[in-house]
């Protein structure tokens, strides 16, 4: 017995001590990337950084800002996402997998109004009207998609083990991608040309942004705000953050669960909604396939941020975003890995995994009821 | 669980037709309406037309609409009887809610049909075409149409809501007709393959029309084998089964053996007498057993959600490549030998092992959907650096490894261009993957695994190694999906990043969850109906015209699976008491065996209060 339990022992810290060399080893290779590339941005031809990839050249002051601007754009929109993932992760706690595809709902919902709106000639004529119109349909597309699906696929499955939901859920979102596939047909589908206007360039402070990663920050910081009132300063929000807590006693305090999981959903696929339509201005070119990789990475930018944190999924996917589209350049880069535009998704998820394994609950810490914690 | 008990005057008897659940019945009605329309928008009327089940009566297409106003007409009345209650006597209630529920359908048809004639909407709905009209109406104009799907939703309604009502052989003369004639057609391709195999070309000609499906006779010939066989045969193999079953001791493993020899004897014998096409087939769905009984340890077993799983099919697959290739990435050095496929194969298991090793590890204390994630990561980043420019000169990037060559067993050289060679490779590492599933799950560690599936606290606290166990898991996993790989490898001749992605996992996911979690039978028959019939994500199956259709049909099988039957077709005892535990202790509290104590053990759903 006692020689079982020093095996058993020694073979938990074996785990432990892999993962302890790995935290070591991606740190190692994330400060090291950085240093090498500060090093180099002083001087290309200091020895350390000459010598480990002299092709490397480094980043104009032009480059670096464009790809901050465009990392935030993205991780925005990112932070959208990841509020739906969060949200229902601290309700339900489980990860709604067909969330990405909520958002895709909405993309889709836009690229075929806006395009709708593009014949008839308004989208020229009056495009502020027209965007928000469009936004306005993708909202209520993808809320009434996240509701749907919650009643038919999710709410039957309450109280089931924990991965049957999930398992559900990943049937859920094949199920919409080939439901767009079937009707709308496989090809990759284009919005109209934004109005000149938009795409200049403007000075904001420091910055010179192109005018419509302005209007994705715009957007998103608007609906960050009204759902921030909606959960902190209404009945409707301090009812989820109740059953969020702990459902048996929000019911027993006379909210009806059922509901406020609903409201969850829906308020949830209203934030995927915009970030469809923020998608469709960034990209201008929807698939039934766009709602995968950025679901996976609004998820990791949940985890990021800490689950069940609202704040911290937009701040997650601030991060997530950034760190997308810079760390290829300076954190890869310097080590000579070459292609590294390529590895922009395998980035996100190395800092999904990064995060998980030094600080599992988060950069702003997770809040989740007791039983969720697991 | 909808066993909700409807408050009417007389319980145990036949209610009046009228006496209807009327909510529940337009709902239903609504929804096949729905479910005809989108179907009819999918192009699936259009789509698998040109497959036939009986010429020319019959397509697919058709039968693609038909069966659901059938379906739901049945199902809008059907009640689940739990213990402790008492089914309702069935009568004109039930064909009136069928009737309804059919001609609402029929109507949505209806209706789309006029849609279609007065508006354009192929901008966004691409099947929104006059081929659809035209499919729709016969030809024959819109009125004409229109009346047509009321008519026929009115009466397949009626027919769905007529099957509660007559009487029992009724209900299985008819449908063993409808299965048999079904089988007959989708299975029309192994049939004529095995009646020319041997010498019986005339029963194939019998049977089915020259271009494809039943001839008339055929049909009337199959149904009529069908039903003779529901009323006569039936119990004959039900006897059999049941006089097997009850075998004990020396007889019972002579037994086992003849079955197992006779399984053997049809793997051995049966694609001599198929064709190329099948054989293919065969090929095909043994590589998804494979990759299934793997994912079957992790999943079934382990209760471990690995979405990354392909990555390993991918380790399995680019190792053998690089090994046996002459065309690999330039970048190897000169030294590096071009190795026999078995050489590679013991590599394979070790970088398989390795790479278990080395994803499980990290994430092995996480929680359960994380790690799926986290997985599901793992595998798209392994896939994104195979494609990457940065290893491409070790993995080819896009181009992939080709030149492949097969494998070379001194008299006769394993190659895709012979699939039946293939299968022969696939079933012997299929046999070993069986026997290594079927050991491991009645040893220690099985018994381990299944522990921790139910409950990992409660696993440890019993003094079970959870981490090395799950490890073991990953690792058993792994390498059962890398011979998958390497057969592959070998079998097509060249590897790209493409063949390897998430949609694989799903699949072979679904594959296992459709089959029965932990249960090896459950995963070979999942493998053999899904990949067999519908196909596998690149590869087609028996209904080739499915292939636009078979993602959708997964998605919605697995969705379908979940809620109703999450314990899959061919279930595995132990899980299927887990996950219906509820149920289980309802039907023992009503029949008064579990003492009230047990009752919060009930959940909030199952609230039938006993009358």
């Amino acid at each position: 017995m006692t020689t079982a339990m020093r095996h058993k022992a020694a073979q938990k810290t074996g785990v432990d001590q892999f993962l302890t060399f790995l935290r070591v080893v991606l740190s190692f290779f994330i400060i090291t990337g950085l240093v090498m590339f500060v090093l180099q941005q002083i001087n290309p031809d200091n020895p350390i950084a000459a010598r480990i990839n002299p092709d490397a050249t480094g980043l104009t002051a032009d480059q670096f800002e464009g790809l901050v601007i465009s990392g935030l754009s993205q991780g925005a929109m990112y932070g959208l996402i990841a509020l739906g993932y969060s949200m229902v992760y601290g309700v339900l706690g489980f990860i709604n997998f067909a969330h990405g595809e909520v958002f895709m709902v909405g993309a889709m919902t836009g690229m075929i109004v806006s395009n709708k709106l593009d014949e008839a000639g308004a989208w020229e004529s009056n495009f502020l009207l027209s965007l928000l119109f469009i936004i306005v349909v993708a909202i209520v597309c993808s809320t009434a998609t996240a509701v749907i699906m919650e009643r038919v696929a999710y709410r039957p499955l309450r109280g089931a083990p924990r991965l049957i939901p999930l398992i559900t859920s990943i049937g859920v979102s094949f199920l919409i991608q080939n439901i767009s596939v079937v009707l709308l047909g496989p090809g990759a589908k284009s919005y109209p040309t934004l109005p000149d206007w938009l795409a200049d360039k403007r000075s904001i402070l420091f910055f010179e942004i192109e005018g419509t990663k302005i209007m994705v920050l715009v957007v998103a910081a608007i609906s960050m705000a009204g759902l921030w009132f909606l959960v902190e300063r209404t009945k409707t929000g301090k009812a989820m953050r109740a059953v969020a807590e702990d459902k048996e006693i929000a019911s027993l305090m006379g909210i009806d669960v059922n509901k406020t999981i609903v409201t969850t959903f829906a308020v949830g696929g209203a934030m995927a909604g915009v970030a469809g339509i923020l998608w469709g201005i960034l990209f201008r070119s929807v698939i039934h396939t766009t709602g995968f990789l950025p679901g996976i990475k609004a998820f990791s930018a949940a985890v990021v941020g800490g689950i069940g944190n609202l704040g911290g999924a937009m701040a997650g996917g601030l991060s997530l975003g950034s760190a997308e589209s810079l760390a290829p350049l300076m954190v890869l880069e310097p080590w000579g890995i070459g292609g590294v535009s390529q590895l922009k998704d395998a980035v996100a998820f190395l800092v999904l995994i990064f995060v998980l394994l030094v600080r599992p609950t988060g950069l702003f810490g997770e809040r989740l009821s007791s039983e969720d914690r697991a | 669980m909808s066993a909700t008990m409807e408050p009417t005057s007389d319980l145990l008897g036949a209610r009046g037709p009228l006496d209807q659940d009327w909510r529940k019945v337009i709902n239903y009605g609504l929804l096949t309406a729905l479910v005809l329309m989108f179907i009819s928008l999918a192009n699936m009327p259009v789509g698998l037309d040109s497959r036939k089940i009986i010429e020319p009566l019959l397509s697919m297409g058709y039968i693609s609409l038909l069966w659901v106003p059938a379906a739901l007409g049945y199902a809008v009345t059907s009640e689940k009887v739990l213990e402790g209650m008492v089914a309702h006597k069935k009568g004109a209630r039930e064909l009136v809610a069928g009737l309804i529920v059919g001609l609402i359908g029929g109507g949505g048809l209806g209706l789309l049909i006029v849609l279609i004639d007065n508006f354009d909407l192929r901008d966004p709905l691409v099947n929104w075409s006059p081929q659809l009209l035209a499919l729709l109406t016969f030809d024959e104009g819109i009125g004409y149409g229109v009346g047509f799907w009321l008519m026929a939703g009115a009466a397949l309604g009626l027919f769905g809501g007529a099957a509660h009502v007559v009487s029992a052989t009724v209900r299985k003369v008819v449908a063993a007709a409808i299965l048999w004639i079904l089988a007959f057609s989708v299975f029309e391709t192994v049939i004529s393959d095995i009646s020319e195999g041997i010498q019986l070309e005339w029963l194939a000609d019998e049977l089915y029309y020259v271009r494809g499906g039943l001839s008339q006779q055929g049909a009337v010939g199959v149904a009529v084998v069908g039903i003779l066989f529901a009323l006569f045969g039936r119990e004959h193999v039900r006897e059999a089964k049941q006089s097997f079953q009850s075998l004990e001791g020396e007889k019972r493993t002579r037994a086992n053996a003849i079955m197992l020899g006779s399984c053997v004897v049809a793997t051995i014998v049966l694609p001599m007498v198929l064709g190329r096409i099948t054989n293919e087939l065969l090929a095909n769905v043994g590589l998804f057993v494979l990759l299934a009984l793997g994912l079957n340890i992790v999943v079934g077993l382990a209760g471990i959600l690995d979405l990354g799983y392909v990555a390993f099919f991918a380790v399995g697959g680019y190792t053998t490549a690089i090994l046996t290739s002459s065309n690999r990435g330039e970048s190897w050095p000169d030294w590096m030998p071009h190795t026999h496929w078995f050489v590679a194969l013991i590599v394979v298991v070790v970088f398989a092992a390795l790479s278990g090793l080395f994803i499980g590890a990290p994430v092995i204390r996480m929680r359960g959907d994380y790690l799926a994630i986290v997985t599901l990561g793992f595998g798209e980043i392994i896939r994104l650096l195979f494609l990457s420019d940065w290893l491409g000169g070790f993995t080819g990037g896009a181009q992939g490894v080709t030149n492949i060559p097969g494998v070379d067993l001194g008299f006769v050289e394993v190659k895709g261009t012979d699939p039946r060679a293939i299968f022969y490779l696939v079933a012997v590492f299929c046999a070993f993957a069986i026997y290594v599933s079927w050991r491991l799950e009645k040893s220690r560690i099985g018994r381990a695994w299944m522990a921790i599936r139910e409950d990992e606290s409660v696993a440890e606290a019993m003094g079970i190694n959870t981490v090395n166990a799950k490890l073991l898991a990953f690792v058993v996993g792994a390498v059962l999906a890398a011979f998958s790989g390497a057969i592959f490898a070998a079998k097509v001749g060249s590897v790209f990043p493409t063949s390897f992605i998430i949609l694989v996992s799903i699949v072979i996911l679904v594959v296992v969850i459709v089959g029965g979690m932990g249960n090896i039978y459950g995963v070979i028959a999942g493998a053999a109906v899904l990949i067999g019939v519908l196909g596998g994500p690149k590869q087609p199956g028996l209904l080739a015209e499915f292939s636009e259709f078979k993602l959708l049909i997964y998605g919605a099988l697995l969705i379908w699976m979940m809620l109703k039957r999450p314990e899959g077709l061919v279930p595995n005892v132990r899980r299927s008491r887990e996950l219906h535990q509820e149920e289980f202790l309802q039907d023992a509290w009503l029949k008064g065996h579990v003492d009230t104590d047990d009752q919060d053990e009930l959940g909030d759903e199952g609230g039938v209060a006993p009358a």
